[in-house]
């Protein structure tokens, strides 16, 4: 208290009457102490964020070491490593083996479609068209992501869009070849991997452009005209300043494509070959089997994985370009 | 506009094609949605559309499963945004200028429940209800909104945060008026904008959201919920395409108003800093 009325005769509030009522004498003593006001402010999100989300995620990483009885479906808080272990079982392996190619190659295209749409939208579309452009990746992206896997089903359906057009123009041997392959293939574009790629890449695809256009946004076009005036040609520029320079854009992007992709446990389940994924095994251990235990230990698998790869695009430097 | 066009006369036709097409990719599937609401025949995809009805919006309006999920998704999307604004805000205020032990731990903190998978958060959340026994339902797929939409509502206003520049805050202490005048008359018109934007993106957020959805939700069926659950059991198609353009144009809406309202952002007052 003494410390207040020392300092007020030299606030500000000694130009003006003094404090009348006590909102306005508790609001002059925020201002002249911001420790008090900063630890007012943080109180409640870090009480929330503590007590909701903190304390649940580490509960749930704490429940990977307790043991499930598999004949009388009990847990029991019996501590043991075996869950953990278990993941790397064969089958468990497969299982994270195949969503980490599958979240891999989800970015990579991604990032092969998104980067003509970025570099058009940094540097040749200006005014109306940019705003256009902007909107236009923003909407997608906000849009239902359950709408947008649905329409997908939709269009992969047999005698659907898809399927229309590329009898249209006379496709149906390549596509009937791309089926066959192994790996990709399926009976039909809506069980395949292809599908379920397809579906990926479209529904994260606004992630990467965002990305991708803001590192390209805030190149300085002196750069590019001192490449030019030194003699390099627009490929010779495109490859050797521009191109580099994208890469934190690029990392960035792929940061959300590779994490949703591994997390994702909807989209498996509509299109594409049967085979479980991250995200649908930690669904079913703890919807269909109860066994929570297992679907905590199947949970440090993507948070393990988002951590190196993390560590890796930090390299990149994508936490700048975020 | 400014000196690039010097370096990049004019894009090649193969990069206003990848552009555009692009753009294409990205709609197609949305138009699709749209065109196929409109569609009369009643259990198959086929493509082009047999002919076109509107009958199908009417019948979706009278089933009460439909108007039950619109109107608890909407509820929840009120209350989840109204805490997300208000802890939003409250972390912006606290995190935008100082600096103290931390800080960055905090935005970590702030961030991850969007960045981990949905289905560590969804998991996460129902294992801590679980354990202090709140049966899920309505509250607790409230409280997981509004944890994840905190961000999106901190992001807005703290970008506000640091263009509104602290003399301006300096100038209101100085010319007399006490901490609550200047929060109530300086501080909170410049605000004001960026809280809406992001409380509307925080809306479309939550009323959207499947993945953690799915895990708090217990009995209640939510929009996205009941969406799901046609799909995985298809009956009544013409229904579910009305009822996913609905969807699509309610989150359309509060986006875009969103981009207006933070677009010309720079002609906030004290900017200039």
């Amino acid at each position: 208290m003494s410390s207040v009325m020392s300092i007020h005769p030299s606030g500000p509030a000694a130009v003006s009457e003094p404090p009348r009522n006590l909102l306005q004498r508790f609001s002059d003593r925020l201002y002249l102490q911001p420790r008090l006001l900063l630890l007012l402010l943080l109180t409640p999100p870090l009480l929330w964020f503590g007590s909701v989300y903190i304390a649940s995620l580490l509960a749930l990483l704490w429940q990977g070491l307790y043991t499930f009885d598999d004949f009388t479906m009990l847990v029991s808080d019996t501590l043991t490593l075996s869950n953990y272990v278990q993941l790397f079982d064969a089958a468990n392996f497969d299982i994270i083996v195949r969503t980490l190619l599958m979240a891999l190659s989800v970015s990579v295209f991604s990032a092969l479609i998104a980067f003509p749409v970025a570099y058009y939208m940094a540097r040749y579309a200006s005014g109306k068209t940019k705003a256009f452009f902007y909107l236009a990746v923003m909407l997608p992206m906000w849009t239902s992501y359950i709408v947008k896997a649905y329409a997908w089903t939709l269009l992969l359906a047999q005698e659907g869009v898809t399927h229309w057009f590329i009898e249209l123009l006379h496709l149906t041997p390549v596509l009937n070849w791309l089926l066959s392959l192994p790996g990709i293939g399926g009976n039909t574009l809506s069980t395949s991997n292809l599908g379920r790629f397809l579906v990926f890449t479209y529904i994260w695809l606004p992630f990467m452009i965002l990305p991708i256009q803001a590192s390209l946004e805030r190149l300085p076009p002196s750069l590019l005209q001192a490449s030019s005036d030194l003699g390099a040609t627009p490929a010779k520029t495109f490859r050797h300043v521009i191109l580099p320079l994208s890469v934190p854009g690029i990392a960035a992007g792929s940061i959300f494509t590779f994490s949703l992709t591994l997390g994702d446990y909807i989209v498996p389940q509509l299109v594409g070959p049967p085979g479980l994924f991250l995200g649908s095994m930690v669904y079913v251990q703890q919807g269909s089997i109860g066994n929570m235990p297992m679907a905590a230990a199947f949970t440090l698998v993507p948070i393990v994985l988002i951590a190196v790869y993390l560590s890796i695009v930090k390299r990149m430097g994508a936490f700048d370009a975020l | 506009m400014r000196s690039d066009s010097q370096t990049s006369p004019a894009a090649s036709p193969w990069l206003k094609l990848a552009a555009w097409g692009g753009l294409l990719f990205l709609h197609f599937p949305i138009v699709v949605i749209a065109i196929y609401a409109f569609n009369t025949e009643e259990s198959a995809f086929s493509f082009p559309p047999k002919g076109f009805t509107t009958e199908w919006f009417s019948v979706a309006f009278q089933r009460q499963d439909v108007l039950e999920a619109i109107g608890l998704s909407l509820q929840i999307a009120c209350f989840a945004t109204l805490i997300a604004l208000v802890l939003g805000t409250l972390a912006a205020a606290a995190m935008y200028r100082h600096s103290f032990f931390g800080k960055e731990s905090i935005t970590l903190m702030l961030i991850l429940p969007i960045a981990l998978p949905g289905i560590i958060t969804g998991l996460a959340l129902l294992n801590g209800f679980k354990a202090i026994g709140l049966e899920p339902g309505m509250l607790t797929i409230i409280i997981g909104h509004a944890t994840f939409c905190v961000v999106i509502v901190y992001n807005n206003v703290v970008a506000r945060f640091r263009r509104t520049s602290a003399s301006l805050i300096e100038a209101s202490m100085d010319l007399g008026a006490d901490g609550w005048q200047t929060f109530r008359y300086i501080l909170l018109p410049n605000l004001g904008s960026a809280m809406l934007a992001g409380g509307m993106l925080a809306f479309a957020l939550s009323f959207d959201e499947l993945i953690v959805t799915t895990f708090t939700a217990g009995h209640e069926k939510p929009l996205p919920i009941w969406l799901l659950n046609q799909l995985t059991r298809p009956r009544d198609v013409p229904v579910t395409n009305v009822v996913a353009l609905m969807v699509m144009l309610a989150t359309m809406i509060p986006v875009s108003l969103a981009y207006l309202l933070t677009r010309d952002g720079d002609s906030v007052a004290g900017s200039g800093k």
